[in-house]
């Protein structure tokens, strides 16, 4: 078995589902001649031709409806927006068409686009190239939104977002995509949406995190009895496993890199404060950044969240 | 060194009718005295379907409702050049041309009564749902185009908008999208002159709105857009242009929204009466009767018996959308996913 990193998963998973099914189309800014600004994409246009891989002009709205539009009509596009913070100008087709247009057509038309993007900081990249608002998307009913942590886990949600019927966002955490390898199947496998995954067991207390912060969370809990939740997909985001977890924990610690306000921890907290409240031994803690925009390199460090932090907050939890 | 000419560019008008409705018979479409009276027949249709409309919406027995009051050749005109086959994408303001194409009127009064199951288009249509944010339907336009090229479809794809919609991003990035990929896409424009209260003036500073698709590398044309005929010819010529992978046509059809914006509107706060009356003469089926009464087919006798086939058409659509039972609470959750999550499915249990 091939060990790969997440650049390779995923190109690894467009090629093969390109190849399985012809109503899969790439499109994005320099996704075709250039591979991306990733180069997540490499390749493709040499195997699949212009016809399937399209560089398109520079216009994120333009071309989120465009894809949309081709969604409609029965392909299965696929949308390359080349940081998540340029998402925010193909809002509203997200918001106001993508994710409505099965309800709005009453089952008509359907919306099955996957738009990738990378997410998330410590790359020294220059501003809105490291955002982290993965909640905003969470608030759009009808939009899945998916967050792979490592090189297996990104190959197989991957191939299940391109078979989904609904649009999927899919957030590809930047700081992970050379950072790690993993042994990676050649063959087709599915991780299935709106599953959470154990990566590692525990008995004491949950720590709950996604993309990114997964591989930060496990360096951080080493010598503790912590079970780590990776919630893989956010909406809709596996409740049950949180709770089963916190059941046999009775303590609960969230850790995102996005502003802690509307955070999606807070949504998880709220979830469990609902559900499994007489579980609890301790007050649920939110390791998160603060409320505050996205810095440049040169305070990065002091806004994600790091192991010190992490730990912090499982000795509070611990010890309450 | 010299400056030196890079570019020129014209934008033509193209006019057929006048308005005493005397047609230009070099431009007139090679339409039979059969269509010729159908174009009548559903302009009318239209007239009466929308006179219907507002009433029902003052006795509230549907929501607010966005006239098209003197847009019937504009509507009916271009979507008399499209097949049940072609994709189209209006905006909210077109009824005109979804009563062309056969949309159930029900559904159409359905929909402006607050029921989102009219939006479930006939299978035989290829009509997105009304979009209410302006201008956000038009890059689903090229989206489609490139999907029908990829699939190698004989179809046209069409849009509707409104000239606000010109100054909105998607618009630009949709045209823009079209010239670059040169798709098969017909891109009409209802230039009504208001934007609820912003006259063209306060939209652009630009002479037509044709000329924006020079800029885009493909072409423009202002068409007479209370003259059927015109309509009619300028999106038969895009659409079969369309149709043979020759690329994109933007129509300004130039026209006149004379009723208010919406029902909540009222266009007597800042537009004069003496503008309304002078487009109200200028009424697109007035111009019609009066080319086929020249031509021996139109009398008001006639008049009042197209008049009445269509009252009775909107009467059995107005029936039958007040006898359909109102949608269950269920129906929030129907289609939102293929699959509900969990917590859909339980928020719909409870309901």
């Amino acid at each position: 078995m091939a060990q790969l990193n997440m650049v390779q998963a995923i190109n690894q998973a467009l090629s093969q589902e390109m190849a399985r099914d012809d109503r899969v189309l790439l499109l994005g800014e320099d996704v075709g001649r250039d591979g991306g600004v990733f180069r997540v994409t490499e390749g493709l246009l040499e195997r699949f031709g212009r016809e399937r891989v399209l560089d398109t002009p520079l216009c994120e709205s333009g071309i989120m409806g465009a894809a949309i539009g081709m969604a409609a009509y029965g392909l299965r596009p696929v949308l390359e927006i080349q940081f998540l913070g340029f998402t925010y100008s193909a809002f509203e087709q997200l918001f106001a068409h993508a994710a409505r247009l099965r309800s709005r057509s009453r089952g008509r038309y359907s919306c099955p686009l996957v738009v990738r993007t990378p997410y998330g900081g410590g790359i020294k990249a220059p501003e809105l190239h490291e955002e982290s608002t993965e909640a905003l998307f969470c608030q759009i009913p009808g939009l899945k939104v998916v967050v792979p942590s490592g090189p297996y886990v990104a190959k197989g949600l991957l191939l299940a977002a391109l078979r989904d019927p609904d649009p999927v966002l899919f957030l590809e955490p930047t700081r992970l995509y050379r950072l790690l390898r993993e042994e990676v199947p050649e063959e087709e496998y599915l991780v299935e949406l709106g599953r959470a995954r154990v990566a590692r067991p525990g008995s004491s207390v949950t720590v709950v995190a996604w993309g990114s912060m997964l591989e930060r969370v496990l360096k951080a809990v080493e010598g503790y009895d912590a079970e780590v939740l990776d919630l893989l997909t956010l909406n809709p985001f596996d409740s049950e496993a949180i709770i089963k977890s916190v059941q046999k924990t009775g303590r609960l610690v969230i850790v995102h890199e996005a502003a802690k306000t509307c955070g999606f921890g807070a949504e998880i907290a709220a979830t469990v404060a609902e559900e499994a409240i007489l579980h609890l031994r301790a007050p649920i803690l939110r390791v998160t950044a603060p409320d505050v925009p996205v810095p440049l390199a040169k305070l990065i460090d002091h806004y994600l969240p790091d192991g010190q932090q992490i730990r912090s907050a499982l000795d509070q939890v611990l010890q309450y | 060194m010299p400056e030196v000419l890079l570019a020129e560019y014209q934008i033509k008008r193209l006019e057929v009718l006048n308005e005493k409705g005397e047609a230009d018979p070099e431009l007139l479409p090679d339409l039979s005295e059969a269509q010729m009276w159908r174009l009548y027949e559903l302009m009318l249709l239209a007239r009466i379907f929308d006179e219907r409309a507002v009433a029902l919406q003052r006795e509230g027995r549907i929501g607010t409702y966005p006239p098209i009051r003197g847009q019937e050749a504009a509507q009916v005109g271009s979507a008399f050049a499209l097949t049940q086959k072609d994709w189209l994408f209006p905006s909210f303001r077109e009824m005109g041309a979804h009563l062309t194409l056969g949309y159930p009127i029900p559904q159409l009064l359905q929909y402006w009564g607050g029921d989102e199951r009219a939006q479930k288009v006939p299978p035989e249509l290829n009509i997105f749902p009304f979009c209410v944010a302006v201008g956000s339907q038009i890059p689903h336009a090229a989206g489609a185009a490139l999907a029908a090229r990829y699939r190698r479809d004989p179809v046209a794809v069409v849009t509707y908008f409104g000239d606000g919609a010109t100054s909105k991003g998607d618009f630009h990035e949709a045209m823009n999208l079209a010239g670059v990929f040169n798709l098969p896409l017909v891109f009409i424009c209802q230039n009504n002159q208001w934007a609820i209260s912003i006259p063209l003036k306060g939209q652009t500073a630009s002479a037509t709105l044709a000329q924006k698709a020079v800029a885009y590398g493909f072409e423009g044309v202002q068409v007479d857009g209370n003259d059927v005929f015109a309509v009619y010819r300028a999106t038969r010529q895009a659409v079969e242009k369309a149709r043979n992978g020759a690329g994109p046509t933007f129509i300004e059809c130039l026209t006149y929204r004379m009723a208010d914006h919406t029902t909540a509107d009222d266009a007597g706060r800042y537009r004069s009466s003496e503008e309304v009356s002078f487009w109200a003469a200028r009424d697109p089926i007035l111009r019609l009767e009066r080319f086929l009464e020249g031509r021996g087919l139109w009398s008001p006798e006639k008049r009042e018996e197209v008049a009445a086939q269509a009252t009775a058409i909107v009467d059995a659509g107005v029936a039958a959308m007040e006898a359909s039972a109102p949608p269950a609470a269920g129906e929030l959750f129907d289609e939102v996913l293929a699959t509900l999550s969990p917590r859909q499915a339980g928020q719909r249990k409870v309901r």
